[in-house]
């Protein structure tokens, strides 16, 4: 292997990784503040990608209906995003009153809510086949393609978007939870979830937040996994969503960190078996690789052994 | 109260049911085993609007004659989810359950090679559309198909790729875990190194269905200085497989094959698979006589150009009401009238399809005819460039 074959595998690496971060975040979050494992993350992921397929189009106006004034590229990029971002969150919030809470406050155990939302995963991929149809859309080419060439490494300008994104995002949410008090208050909840309302502390409005937080940044990877492979499918989370799980549980589900490095680790160990070996070892040798991983650290990387009160 | 309410229930069970036996007396019941859910949805739908189209148009004109007798035809369309084994499950509910004289469908392979065995074991003829692997009908007297071949394709392609594209090496990119693309990969390799001498497939890379990203492969591929990359897929993937070539530096020709042609793949591409090459069936533009008819007809209808799924279930539902009709006559006895439907399917030997001459040499249910290769031109059209026969 060249070195500009490395270099090249090591960008179409990182691409790839992104994608399993920015979703893992969202199983991350959530597990932190609610221990509960979101199973319905990257079905919210999917819809996501299709609230941006569906706002894009809008915006470039493809349903023959012409916005007033005429929107700059750049301007529709950032709508794209701020109205995705919101309308997904919006749905998570949704999933979050109509199946979890109800559950929550019969005080019932865990393992009903982890089914629930399986469940809830379910009904978000047949019910967009049952509205939208079985039919593959093609997401607008939002961002104009650029494409570099330096030294023999080949790359476009989504490529280095998605990256630089996913690096935002990381420490954005990290100074949200380690720096401020909304962040303060998530890790308090799952600590206790008994003593921190009598503590002053609106454990509902912090959950929320979580959900919104969580759902958003499905949002933003939903528009940039789009963007970078533009057919739109229902089923499109569903492996995803699964392979992102794994990669928080390996980062240490619970730690924004984690959900990061173990993203990236799932990315370069698929991208570089699929270079050395046949595609289909791809995922025995990945995810032997993350069995080895949890064997050593069972916790996670970033994950701490935390004893559970009988 | 509950025993009465069951009782009353029971009867009008009893009653649907006889009623509907009754209807079935001058009734042609044919089954379609197609991919209307799942990874090509256009391929089920284009199936299901072609049979729409025939069925009525016979239907209109006073229903099929059969002997001396005229009978209404009746289509069921069977989900089969793009799935192997929902693919079975549906065969043999047409089968058993819905009693059809002959199925049509499933149109891909990996779902024609198992629905294809139990309509054999279950002695209902099935004609498959566009299933271009050899296993489809490989020993199975039950089952039969409109398209040609792989092992035809592959050469074809292979040959096209040396004397019109002048490539000596060959890159080839396909999923490993779908029995189309596997089958073909493997015989245009063949094929290829035939011409060229071992060696000049200088890249045999392979990904799993439902994979999304395709760098590494590419990266691989776009470093082994081959002249032209070959990748057998269908209308979903081909537009990532392109766009992410392009991507990473690919700037030479890209061939493809016949599950490229589906309405959708120009939806769904774009510009970036403008002037590249796929064999297929039969080419839209350009077309004359009862093939024109059915484009007009079918775009009047429903607002696209068929693609060659629609010209080619066309074709096995005429082929299979053409055996239906040479049975002279019908028994009413399903067993008897599905042997009869096969022998008279097995004795066909000219057939004048819509997508071009069919002949049956009567041992395989294999029908020899011509390929027809088609540039995408730059309004996006798939413009007929080269006729290949074998």
């Amino acid at each position: 292997m060249t070195l500009s074959i490395f270099i090249q595998n090591v960008m179409n690496a990182l691409q790839w990784g992104s994608f399993y971060a920015l979703i893992a975040l969202g199983y991350s979050m959530v597990y932190g503040v609610l221990l509960l494992i979101n199973f319905a993350h990257g079905d919210i992921f999917m819809v996501g990608a299709y609230i941006g397929f569906f706002i894009s189009t809008f915006l470039l106006g493809a349903y023959g209906f012409q916005l007033p004034w005429k929107l700059s590229g750049g301007l529709v990029i950032f709508l794209t995003f701020l109205l995705t971002m919101a309308l997904t969150a919006g749905v998570g919030v949704a999933i979050e009153r109509v199946a979890y809470r109800p559950l929550r406050r019969k005080g019932v155990s865990r393992l009903y809510l982890v089914i629930t939302a399986l469940m809830v995963g379910l009904l978000l991929e047949n019910g967009n086949l049952a509205l939208l149809g079985a039919s593959r859309r093609n997401f607008p080419e939002l961002i104009p393609k650029v494409l570099y060439s330096v030294g023999g490494v080949n790359f476009s300008n989504t490529k280095i978007i998605v990256i630089i994104v996913t690096l935002l995002v990381f420490v954005f949410l990290q100074t949200v939870v380690l720096k401020t008090k909304w962040g303060m208050a998530m890790r308090a909840i799952s600590y206790d979830r008994m003593a921190v309302p009598l503590m002053g502390v609106p454990v509902d409005t912090i959950i929320v937040m979580t959900f919104v937080l969580g759902s958003s940044m499905a949002a933003v990877a939903g528009i940039l996994f789009a963007v970078s492979y533009p057919v739109l499918e229902p089923y499109m989370g569903a492996l995803v969503g699964w392979k992102a799980f794994i990669a928080a549980v390996v980062g240490g589900i619970g730690e924004i960190r984690g959900a990061i490095a173990g993203g990236f680790i799932l990315g370069f160990t698929e991208i570089f078996v699929a270079t050395v070996f046949p595609s289909t070892f791809r995922d025995l040798i990945a995810f032997g690789v993350l069995l080895l991983i949890l064997t050593l650290r069972p916790n996670g990387i970033f994950g701490i052994a935390r004893r559970t009160k009988v | 109260m509950k025993r009465s309410f069951l009782c009353i229930l029971l009867v009008l069970v009893v009653g649907i049911c006889l009623s509907s036996n009754v209807r079935a007396a001058d009734m042609i019941k044919i089954g379609f085993d197609i991919e209307l859910t799942g990874d090509i949805p256009k391929v089920g739908e284009a199936s299901k609007y072609a049979a729409e189209m025939l069925k009525e148009q016979i239907n209109r004109a006073g229903g099929l004659k059969v002997g001396s007798k005229s009978y209404q035809l009746n289509f069921i369309y069977e989900d089969n989810e793009t799935k192997a084994e929902s693919a079975a499950a549906a065969a043999l509910k047409l089968i058993t359950q819905d009693q059809v004289l002959g199925i049509i469908g499933p149109q891909a392979s990996k779902q024609a090679i198992p629905a294809g065995e139990v309509a054999d074991a279950n002695q209902t003829v099935l004609i498959t559309g566009w299933s271009t692997n050899p296993k489809t009908t490989l020993d199975r007297p039950w089952v039969f198909r409109a398209c040609f071949l792989d092992p035809f394709q592959g050469p074809v392609l292979a040959r096209f790729a040396t004397e019109e594209l002048k490539a000596k090496k060959a890159a080839i990119l396909y999923d490993i875990a779908s029995d189309y693309p596997k089958g073909l990969a493997e015989f245009f390799k063949e094929a290829f190194e035939k011409i060229h001498g071992k060696g000049s497939v200088v890249a045999f890379e392979t990904f799993t269905t439902k994979d999304r990203d395709f760098s590494a492969q590419l990266t691989k591929i776009a470093a082994s200085k081959a002249d032209i990359l070959f990748t057998p897929q269908y209308y979903d993937e081909v537009p990532l497989i392109v766009k992410q070539a392009h991507e990473l530096g690919w700037k030479k020709p890209i061939l493809g094959s016949d599950s490229w042609g589906s309405a959708e793949l120009m939806k769904l591409c774009g510009n970036d698979c403008k002037g590249l090459f796929f064999s297929t069936h039969y080419a839209a533009a350009g077309a004359k006589g009862t093939t024109k008819q059915f484009i007009d007809q079918y775009k009047a209808r429903y607002g696209y150009e068929p693609d060659d799924v629609s010209a080619l279930t066309w074709d096995a539902t005429r082929l299979l009401l053409r055996a239906i009709q040479n049975t002279k006559g019908l028994t009413g006895d399903l067993k008897k009238d599905r042997k009869a439907i096969r022998d008279q399917m097995a004795r066909i030997r000219e057939f004048d399809g819509i997508t071009g001459k069919m002949s049956f040499d009567g041992r395989t249910g294999d029908p020899i005819k011509c390929a027809v290769i088609v540039k995408i031109s730059q309004e996006g059209k798939f413009e007929f460039y080269k006729s290949v026969c074998p």
